[in-house]
C-alpha cells in the first residue's frame, strides 16, 4: 500500500513561476535555473526514458556535459571533467543500484547531485543533509505530535522524510554527506535500498518504492573522524569518485573564476595582476596533492591536508584580503605564504617537513620563484 | 576479387584479417574448417618455413615470436609476435593439426633487415623486460627500450651512437599491425594497415643520425619523412562510421561479431579496396615490394596445388594480392634488393611486450583481454567480471556474487547507453570500478595489469635454434679474448688499460644478467680503484642462463641495460637501487641510468626514513667520486645525490627526536657517514666544476680535479666556454657550499638542544664533536657544551651518552682521545674545572665511558695526562715553534724527527736519498 504524500507537486518548472522564483531566490533550485534546456532537451529526446525520468539517460547525461541539440539550443556544461564518470552516474540511475558520489571537497559532488536529479525527476529538493546529528526520523519518517496526541497514530499524523516522498512518488531523493551521518542511522537506508520499501510498524503498513525511485548519495572520503559506511550498506551503492581538475589550466580558470565572485561579494578590489600568484597556488597544491611536481621529473611526498581546489580558493582570497587591507593592494607571494603554509601544515610534525623538502627541492629550484621562495622561509622558519 | 570464401571457384581463400584480432581468428578457424585448402600461406618471412614445424611441439605455448635477425650483428633484428588469439597462430596450429604445408610469404628478413640496415643505424628492437611493469614510462635511454607510456605518438629520441643497441622500438600501436615492428635499425615505422601491416622494417630512407624511431605506428610519420601522412585504413573507416575511436569501431564490427563468418571477411576486403582505390598506397610505399613478394609466392603455391590456397595477411593487402599483375612485373619489383644473411628463432614472448605500453609495438592494448574473448566458450562479460572478482578476491577485496551480478548489469546498461553492440572492456572496467572498487582506481590498476594485460609468458621448445644474445657473448668473448672455461681461475684487471675494462664491463653485465661467470673477489695487493680481480669459472648450466637471459635483448649491453632499467623499476628499497645504480656504473650501462636515477629519486623522495636515506648516501657519493675511473657520466648522479642530501638535512632533526639507545648508536652511525658523504660530496662538486664543468656537457665522464689531475686541453675549453656556462659554473661551487654549511648549522642546532626536545645524547654530543673537528665551534664552547651536557642537571645516562657521543665510547674510542692530544687537553681542562664538590658526582659518568676502554688505551691515557700540560696554550696543534699538546715539549724536535725519516720512506716506497727538506715534509 502507498501511503499519498502531499505537497510533492509544489515545484512545478513552469516558466512564470520559475521566472518569479529565480528572481526572488538568493539561489534558485537546479531546475528553476535551467528550466529552459531541461525542456528542449525533453523535446528533442526521441530516446527511451526510464519510468518516471523527464529525460533518456542519453539526455541526462548531455544536460550535464553540454552540447547542441539539434535545433541549435546551446546546452551549458555544469560539470568539467571525464564523460565515462557521467555516463556511468546516470546508468547507474537507471538500474535498480543507489549512487554514492565521492571525493574530497570542492570536487563538485553535491553539484553533480542535484543536477543530476534536476534532469532525472525535475526536482532537486527532496534533500536529506546529513549531519552528526541527523536522526532516524530524517531518513524515515517522523510525527506531528499535536496529531498524534489528539487523534493516535494514523497516516495524516506521519510526518513523511524526503526519502519516503522519493519512494512514493518515483522520484530521486538525495543525501549530503552520507559518511557524517551516525552508522546506526545510515544503515536506516538498507532496507529501503535493497528491498525498496519503508516499513511503518506503527500503522502495520509500508511504503513500496514506485519505479522511478532512486537515491544519490554524496560523501567525502578525505575527511576524518566519518563514520564509514558498513559493507551492507555499500554494496547497495555504485560508487563514482570525482576527480579533482585534470589539468592546471582547468584549475587556475576555477580559482579565478570563483575567487573574483568571492572578491566581488567581499568588495574586494580588482586585481588582474595577480594571475600569476593564483597559478603559483594552483600549482603548489597540485604538486603536493599529486606527490609529483609538474614537469613530472620529481617525486614528492603528500601532507596530510586534502589540499582542494576549495582550499586553494581560499588561500588566494585571504592572500587578496591581506594584499588590498594591509599590502599595497597588489596580490604578492607573501600574501598568499602563510596562506599556504597553513593549508599545507596540518599535521605540525610531518607536514612541516614534507613542506620543508618541497621548499628546499622544488620551489628554491624553480627559475622565477625567488621571492616566493623567501616568503615561504619567512612564515616557516 | 575480395577473398570471400564463396570466391573459391575462382580462387584462392584470401583471409584478410587484424592482427592479434581474436575475432579474426575464430574467423580464420571456421574458414578454414568449411573449405580445408592444401596450403596455407601466411603473412611473414618466408625463413621461418623451416622452422614452422616447431609450432606443433607441445612445449610450444604462445605467446611467442619469430625472430630473425642478421646472423653476423645480432643486435640487428625483427621480430614478429604471435599470441594465442592471433589469426595467424590459429591458421599454423590449423594446418599442422591437419598436416597441411605452411608457408610463409612476406619479404624475406633477409632483404627487410638489409633494408632497414642501408639506413643510418638508428634504432634496434631490444624488447622491453617482459617483466616491466605495465604502463610505467621510461625515459628512453639511449640503450633502453623505448617504454612507451601510451599510445604516444612522440617520436622517442634513440642515440644515434650506438648501432648495435639502440632499442627505441617501433612502438606501432597500430591496432591492426601485427607481426610488426620488425624494425631493425629503422625508421621503424611499420606501416601498419589497419587490418593488416605486419609491417616488415620500415623503407630506406635519408634518416638522419638523429634518427628517431617511430613509436606511432600507422598514423605516425616515419622518422624521416615526417611531412607525408599515412593513411590509417582503420580509422577512415571507423570515421565513416561516426565513431571516434578506430579501436572501438574495429571491436564493434569485427571481435564482438562471434565467429563473423566469411561476410566479415568480405565486407572488409570490400571495404579496404575501396580504400586504396581512394588513397593508392596510403604512404605504405614499400608494401609495394612486399605485396609483389607475396603474390610471386602465391602464384607458386597456386601452380602447386591449384586454387586449393589459403592465405591470411594483414586486410590491407587482400586488395593487392588478388591485383592481375605479372609474374615479371613482380620480379621486377624484387630485383636487386639488399640482403643480408639472417638467421631465424622462436623466443618466448610476453603478453605485456605485446601491449603497446611496454614498448613494443604489436599494436594492442589489452592482449589479456583479447586472449579471454578468444577462449571465453561463450558469455564473454559473465565470465570475464568472474575473473575480475577472483583476482580482487585474491587480493583480499570483499567482492561477493552480488556485485557480479550488478557488475554485469551496470556494464550492459552502459553499452547500451552508449550504443555498443556488446559491453566491451571500457564498459566492464568502469563497471568494475564502479561496483567492486568503490570508484577506486587502485584496484582498477591491479586488473589492468594483472588481467587485461596479463602475465601470460610462451615457451618455445629447447629445439628451437639459440638465441642471438649467445652469439653476441661468442663474439665479445672472442674480441676480448677472454674464454669461457670451466677450471677456475682468478683474473686481474688494470682498468685503466681498454681491454681489461672491457672484459670488466662485460663481466659486470653478466652478472646482472644472473649469468654468474665471473665473482669478483677482495684485489690483493693493490687497493686502487683502477684494479680488479674476478675469479672466473665457466660452467655448462650458463649457457642455459643465457638462453633465459634471452628475453632481455639481443646482445649483452641490450639486455643487461634493460634488465637493470626493470630492476629499477621494481625494486623495493632505496638501498637496492643505489646498489643498483653502483652496478651500472660499473657495468658501463649508461644507457639505463637515467631511468636508474629516477627510479633513485622516486625513492629517496618518498621514503619518510632518514636511515634510509643515509643509508643510500654513501654509496652514491663513492660513485659520484670514483666512479670516472671508467670514464661513465657520473653528473646525474651527484644531482641525485645532492637531492639525498637535501632531504636528509631537512629530515634528521625531527628524526633524532625521541629515539632509544640503540636508535640512536645507529642514528649516530648515520650521521657520521652522511657527514663524510656530504664533505666529499662538496669537495667533489667544487672540485668537479672547476676543473670539467664543461667537460660533462661534452659528454666525457665530469673528472674530478684531485683524482686526474687538471688536464690542459680542459682549460682550453674552459676559457671557450660561453657566458651561461661560466654562470653556471660560478653558481655551483656555491649550492655545494650552501649545502655544507647548512649541514653544518643543522649539527649546531642538534649539539645546542639540551634536552627537550628528547634528543639523545649520544648524537647531541657526537654533533658537537663532528663540529669541532671541522674547525667550526671554538673549543670554548665546545667546552662549554660539554659542562651543559655533564653539568648535576643532566640526568646521569644522557650525561654518559653524551661523553660517549663526543669522545667516541666502546673499545676503539679511546685510541682517539689517545692520539688527539687536543681533544685529550680539552676533556682535561673541563675536568680540572670541574669543582670539588661536584667531582664525585660526575665521576660515575666518566667511569662509565672510561671502563669500556681497553685496559692498555686507559694505562696509556693515564700516563699522558701525569705527564700534565707542557706548555700553557691552549691551541698546541703542533706547529714549529708553537706551544705542543699537553704532555709534549714545545716545538718540534728535528734531528729527532729525521731518524724516522728513511723508515717512512722506505714504507712509502719513495726514493730512499732524501733532501734535507724533504725529511721535513714527510716527518710533518
Amino acid at each position: 500500500m502507498t501511503v499519498t504524500v502531499p505537497g510533492t507537486e509544489s515545484t512545478d518548472t513552469s516558466g512564470a513561476a520559475e521566472a518569479a522564483g529565480a528572481a526572488e531566490a538568493l539561489r534558485p533550485h537546479a531546475e528553476d535555473a535551467f528550466a529552459t534546456e531541461l525542456s528542449a532537451l525533453a523535446a528533442a529526446d526521441d530516446r527511451p526514458r526510464p519510468a518516471r525520468w523527464r529525460l533518456s539517460p542519453w539526455a541526462v547525461a548531455t544536460y550535464l556535459l553540454g552540447g547542441t541539440l539539434p535545433d541549435g539550443t546551446v546546452i551549458t556544461p555544469k560539470y568539467v571533467g571525464p564523460r565515462r564518470i557521467v555516463e556511468v552516474a546516470v546508468t547507474t540511475l537507471a538500474t535498480d543500484r543507489a549512487l554514492l558520489l565521492l571525493g574530497v571537497p570542492g570536487t563538485a559532488k553535491t553539484w553533480v547531485s542535484e543536477h543530476l536529479a534536476a534532469a532525472v525527476s525535475g526536482d532537486s529538493t527532496l534533500l536529506v543533509q546529513g549531519t552528526a546529528g541527523t536522526p532516524e526520523e530524517a531518513i524515515r519518517y517522523g510525527w506531528n505530535y499535536a496529531q498524534l496526541l489528539a487523534h493516535g497514530p494514523s497516516r495524516d499524523a506521519l510526518v513523511p522524510s524526503p526519502v519516503m516522498r522519493a519512494m512514493a512518488d518515483g522520484m530521486t531523493a538525495r543525501v549530503e554527506e552520507l559518511t557524517r551521518v551516525p552508522a546506526d542511522v545510515q544503515d536506516t537506508l538498507i532496507t529501503i535500498l535493497s528491498e525498496k520499501t519503508l516499513p511503518i510498524p506503527e500503522l502495520g503498513a509500508e511504503v513500496q518504492a514506485v519505479r522511478g525511485f532512486n537515491l544519490i548519495a554524496t560523501a567525502n572520503d578525505r575527511d576524518r573522524g566519518v563514520n564509514e559506511l558498513s559493507s551492507a550498506l555499500r554494496r547497495r551503492f555504485n560508487t563514482v569518485v570525482l576527480p579533482l581538475p585534470a589539468t592546471p589550466e582547468d584549475e587556475v580558470d576555477i580559482v579565478s573564476r570563483r575567487v573574483a565572485q568571492i572578491g566581488r561579494s567581499l568588495e574586494l578590489p580588482e586585481l588582474p595582476e595577480g594571475v600569476e600568484e593564483i597559478r603559483r597556488v594552483v600549482t603548489v597544491f597540485r604538486e603536493l596533492r599529486d606527490g609529483v611536481t609538474g614537469d613530472g621529473r620529481t617525486k614528492l611526498k603528500s601532507p596530510s591536508g586534502t589540499l582542494s581546489t576549495a582550499e586553494a580558493i581560499s588561500v588566494v582570497t585571504g592572500g587578496l584580503a591581506l594584499a588590498a587591507h594591509f599590502g599595497d593592494g597588489v596580490l604578492r607571494s607573501g600574501d598568499v605564504a602563510a596562506g599556504i603554509l597553513g593549508a599545507v601544515v596540518r599535521d605540525p610534525a610531518a607536514d612541516r617537513v614534507i613542506w620543508q623538502e618541497y621548499l628546499e627541492t622544488v620551489v628554491r629550484e624553480r627559475e622565477g620563484w625567488k621571492d616566493f621562495y623567501r616568503a615561504c622561509r619567512e612564515v616557516t622558519a | 576479387m575480395t577473398g570471400a570464401p564463396r570466391a573459391r571457384a575462382t580462387g584462392p581463400l584470401l583471409l584478410g584479417v587484424r592482427h592479434h584480432g581474436p575475432g579474426s581468428a575464430r574467423a580464420v578457424r571456421a574458414a578454414l574448417e568449411a573449405c580445408p585448402p592444401r596450403v596455407v600461406l601466411i603473412e611473414g618471412p618466408p625463413e621461418a618455413d623451416a622452422i614452422v614445424g616447431l609450432a606443433a611441439e607441445k612445449d610450444m605455448r604462445p605467446p611467442i615470436a619469430l625472430l630473425a635477425h642478421a646472423a653476423d650483428d645480432p643486435g640487428r633484428a625483427g621480430f614478429w609476435p604471435l599470441a594465442g588469439f592471433s589469426p595467424e597462430w590459429a591458421a599454423i596450429q590449423w594446418a599442422l593439426a591437419h598436416e597441411v604445408p605452411v608457408r610463409f610469404i612476406d619479404l624475406p628478413a633477409a632483404n627487410s633487415l638489409a633494408m632497414a640496415a642501408k639506413k643510418p643505424p638508428a634504432a634496434v628492437p631490444a624488447p622491453a623486460g617482459p617483466s616491466d611493469p605495465a604502463g610505467s614510462p621510461a625515459p628512453a635511454g639511449p640503450h633502453g627500450p623505448a617504454v612507451e607510456p601510451a599510445p604516444a605518438a612522440e617520436p622517442v629520441p634513440a642515440g644515434p651512437a650506438d648501432p648495435a643497441t639502440v632499442s627505441a622500438e617501433a612502438a606501432a600501436p597500430d591496432p591492426a599491425g601485427q607481426p610488426v615492428p620488425a624494425v631493425a635499425h629503422g625508421p621503424a615505422a611499420a606501416p601498419a594497415g589497419p587490418a593488416n601491416p605486419p609491417a616488415p622494417p620500415a623503407p630506406p630512407g635519408p634518416a638522419g643520425p638523429a634518427d628517431q624511431a617511430d613509436p606511432g605506428g600507422q598514423a605516425a610519420p616515419v622518422a624521416d619523412q615526417a611531412a607525408r601522412m599515412r593513411v590509417d585504413p582503420l580509422a577512415v573507416l571507423s570515421e565513416a562510421a561516426g565513431y571516434d575511436d578506430p579501436e572501438r569501431w574495429w571491436e564493434d564490427v569485427i571481435e564482438h561479431r562471434g565467429t563473423g563468418g566469411a561476410e566479415a571477411f568480405t565486407a572488409v576486403a570490400e571495404a579496404m579496396e575501396a580504400l586504396r582505390v581512394e588513397y593508392g598506397h596510403g604512404g605504405h610505399e614499400d608494401d609495394a615490394v612486399r605485396e609483389a613478394h607475396m603474390r610471386l609466392r602465391l602464384r607458386e603455391a597456386r601452380r602447386e596445388f591449384g586454387d586449393e590456397v589459403a592465405v591470411v595477411c594483414g586486410a590491407w593487402h587482400v586488395p593487392a594480392l588478388g591485383e592481375r599483375t605479372t609474374a615479371t612485373a613482380d620480379r621486377k619489383l624484387l630485383k636487386g634488393l639488399p640482403k643480408v644473411k639472417t638467421e631465424i628463432s622462436w623466443v618466448p614472448w610476453t603478453h605485456r611486450r605485446l601491449a603497446r605500453h611496454s614498448g613494443y609495438g604489436a599494436g594492442i592494448t589489452s592482449p589479456g583481454w583479447y586472449d579471454h574473448l578468444f577462449h571465453a566458450p561463450d558469455r564473454p562479460v559473465e565470465r570475464w567480471l568472474t575473473k575480475v572478482a577472483g583476482l580482487l578476491r585474491d587480493e583480499d577485496f570483499a567482492v561477493s556474487s552480488a556485485h557480479v551480478i550488478e557488475a554485469v548489469r551496470l556494464a550492459e546498461t552502459l553499452a547500451a547507453m552508449r550504443g555498443r553492440p556488446l559491453a566491451g572492456l571500457a564498459e566492464t572496467l568502469d563497471a568494475v570500478r564502479a561496483v567492486m572498487c568503490d570508484g577506486s582506481d587502485v584496484p582498477i590498476a591491479l586488473v589492468q595489469d594483472r588481467l587485461v594485460v596479463g602475465d601470460i609468458l610462451g615457451e618455445v621448445p629447447e629445439s628451437a635454434p639459440a638465441v642471438p644474445l649467445q652469439r653476441d657473448l661468442t663474439r665479445t668473448q672472442r674480441s676480448l679474448r677472454l674464454k669461457p672455461e670451466a677450471p677456475e681461475r682468478e683474473l686481474e684487471l688494470d682498468l685503466r688499460k681498454e681491454t681489461d675494462a672491457g672484459r670488466s664491463r662485460l663481466l659486470h653485465r653478466l652478472r646482472l644478467l644472473g649469468v654468474d661467470w665471473g665473482t669478483p673477489v677482495v684485489s690483493r695487493g693493490s687497493t686502487g680503484t683502477f684494479r680488479e680481480t674476478w675469479r672466473l669459472r665457466w660452467e655448462p648450466e650458463l649457457a642455459v642462463r643465457v638462453a633465459e637471459a634471452g628475453v632481455w635483448g639481443t646482445t649483452v649491453l641490450s639486455a643487461a641495460t634493460a634488465k637493470a632499467e626493470t630492476e629499477a623499476r621494481s625494486a623495493k628499497g632505496l638501498a637496492e637501487v643505489t646498489e643498483l645504480a653502483e652496478r651500472c656504473l660499473l657495468a658501463g650501462l649508461s644507457g639505463a641510468l637515467p631511468v636508474v636515477m629516477r627510479s633513485l629519486a622516486d625513492r629517496a623522495a618518498l621514503d619518510a626514513d632518514v636511515g634510509h636515506l643515509a643509508q643510500a648516501l654513501p654509496a652514491l657519493v663513492r660513485s659520484v667520486r670514483y666512479g670516472d675511473v671508467r670514464g661513465t657520466g657520473t653528473a646525474a648522479l651527484g644531482e641525485v645525490a645532492v637531492g639525498l642530501a637535501e632531504r636528509i638535512l631537512v629530515g634528521l632533526l625531527p628524526a633524532c627526536v625521541g629515539l632509544d639507545a640503540d636508535g640512536a648508536a645507529e642514528m649516530r652511525r648515520h650521521m657520521e657517514a652522511v657527514h663524510r658523504a656530504i664533505a666529499l660530496l662538496s669537495e667533489t662538486e667544487t672540485a668537479g666544476t672547476e676543473t670539467a664543468g664543461t667537460a660533462a656537457r661534452t659528454g666525457t665522464a665530469a673528472r674530478t680535479g684531485t683524482e686526474t689531475g687538471v688536464q690542459p686541453h680542459t682549460r682550453t675549453d674552459l676559457s671557450t666556454t660561453d657566458m651561461s656556462t661560466t654562470e653556471t659554473r660560478a653558481a655551483e661551487p656555491r649550492a655545494a657550499d650552501g649545502l655544507r654549511a647548512r649541514w653544518a648549522a643543522m649539527l649546531r642546532n642538534l649539539a645546542g638542544r639540551d634536552g627537550t626536545p628528547a634528543t639523545p645524547g649520544l648524537i647531541r654530543g657526537r654533533a658537537a664533536r663532528l663540529l669541532l673537528d671541522d674547525g667550526r665551534l671554538a673549543e670554548d664552547e665546545a667546552a662549554r657544551l660539554m659542562g651543559l651536557a655533564l653539568s648535576p642537571g643532566t640526568q646521569p645516562p644522557e650525561a654518559a651518552s653524551w661523553i660517549e657521543g663526543f669522545i667516541g665510547g666502546s673499545a676503539g674510542g679511546g685510541m682517539l682521545l689517545v692520539h688527539d692530544e687536543r681533544l685529550l687537553g680539552l676533556v682535561d681542562r673541563w675536568l680540572v674545572s670541574v669543582p670539588a664538590e661536584a667531582f664525585t658526582d660526575v665521576l660515575p659518568l666518566l667511569r662509565r665511558t672510561f671502563s669500556a676502554y681497553d685496559t692498555g688505551v686507559r694505562r696509556t691515557l693515564g700516563e699522558l695526562v701525569r705527564r700534565g700540560p707542557a706548555a700553557d696554550g691552549p691551541t698546541g696543534v703542533g706547529g714549529q715553534g708553537a706551544p705542543a699538546a699537553p704532555g709534549f715539549g714545545p716545538g718540534l724536535d728535528p734531528d729527532r724527527a729525521a731518524a724516522v725519516v728513511p723508515t717512512v720512506r722506505l714504507l712509502l716506497g719513495l726514493d730512499p736519498a732524501p733532501h734535507a727538506n724533504d725529511s721535513m715534509e714527510a716527518a710533518r
